[in-house]
């Protein structure tokens, strides 16, 4: 499913403006320990994270993930999103929490069509 | 950079990269460039996959437990090498440093999702060479091998 279908299903804030979000994604890795991420995320994932420092921008670049969705209500910091538009990696937002976003992210992706 | 990429696949490249210790706003920094070079060079993906995850992981003690660090990369057309050496504590016992969960990352770091104490036993999975020396007080040495056409991916 393309991340921008998932942007509008999910009702997902956008913290980086312009890019692109036609964008596969090939499923979710929710985690808040980056050596985890960096181990174990797969090329393509949309990564769920309450972690807002600039360094999981490049965790999502070297995995090449699809976005990064910060729960909670988290916002990034300021670098944090600077990086991401500047590295073309989406930043997205959610109130939900890192449970019921994953399960909403799971359903979706999973769902027959 | 106007170097040719199909040249230095052949004939070997050689490039260093310095990290400066506790830059938490940079890090990652080193290894990003390093995944887009071995990438541009048309590595097999298996193994620039394996090789980011070792050089984030490398790259990051440094900035974490080392005043400053110079990150070496080397690549022929057998090999990937990372020649990490830094200046900084250095490690009391490198086998208990090795084990999976073992971390003196500090609260704040913690707080941040480091200090998972998976970051030497993943370089150690994922290269096919791994020499690891220190001394305490002077610092650490990193000595990464992931060969190209053979090794782990075969
Ligand atoms: N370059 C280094 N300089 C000093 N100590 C280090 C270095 N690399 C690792 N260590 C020590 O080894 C421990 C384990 O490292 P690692 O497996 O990467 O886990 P983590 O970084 O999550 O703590 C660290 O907590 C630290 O005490
Ligand atoms: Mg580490």
């Amino acid at each position: 499913m393309l991340l921008q279908e998932i942007v509008r299903h999910l009702n997902l804030n956008i913290f980086t403006a312009n890019l692109n979000l036609e964008v596969e994604v090939t499923g979710g890795y929710t985690s808040d320990l980056l050596s985890d991420v960096i181990a174990n995320a797969q090329e393509g994932n949309l990564w769920i994270t309450l972690q807002v420092h600039p360094n999981v921008v490049a965790v999502g670049k070297l995995k090449d993930l699809a976005g990064i969705i910060l729960v909670n209500n988290r916002q990034p910091e300021e670098e944090t999103r600077r990086k991401a538009e500047e590295e073309n990696l989406p930043l997205l937002g959610t109130k939900e929490n890192a449970f019921i976003i994953s399960g909403k992210l799971y359903a979706l992706l999973t769902q027959k069509t | 950079m106007a170097k040719n990429r199909s040249d230095e696949r052949e004939n070997g490249l050689i490039q260093q990269f310095s990290i400066t210790g506790g830059d938490f706003y940079h890090a990652g920094h080193v290894s990003t460039q390093i995944k887009e070079i071995l990438k541009e060079l048309g590595i097999d993906p298996n193994i620039v996959r394996r090789a980011a995850i070792a050089a984030y992981e490398a790259e990051m003690n440094v900035v974490m437990y080392a005043q400053k660090g110079l990150f070496t990369l080397e690549v022929t057309p057998q090999k990937i090498h990372f020649f990490v050496e830094d200046e900084g504590q250095g490690i009391p016992d490198i086998e208990l440093a090795m084990q999976e969960g073992y971390s003196t990352a500090t609260p704040e770091m913690r707080e941040m999702g480091f200090g998972a104490g998976m970051g030497l036993p993943n370089i150690k999975k994922n290269s096919d060479i791994f020499k690891i020396t220190s001394e305490v007080g002077k610092g650490t040495v990193l000595d990464i091998i992931i060969f190209i056409n053979q090794g782990k991916n075969q």
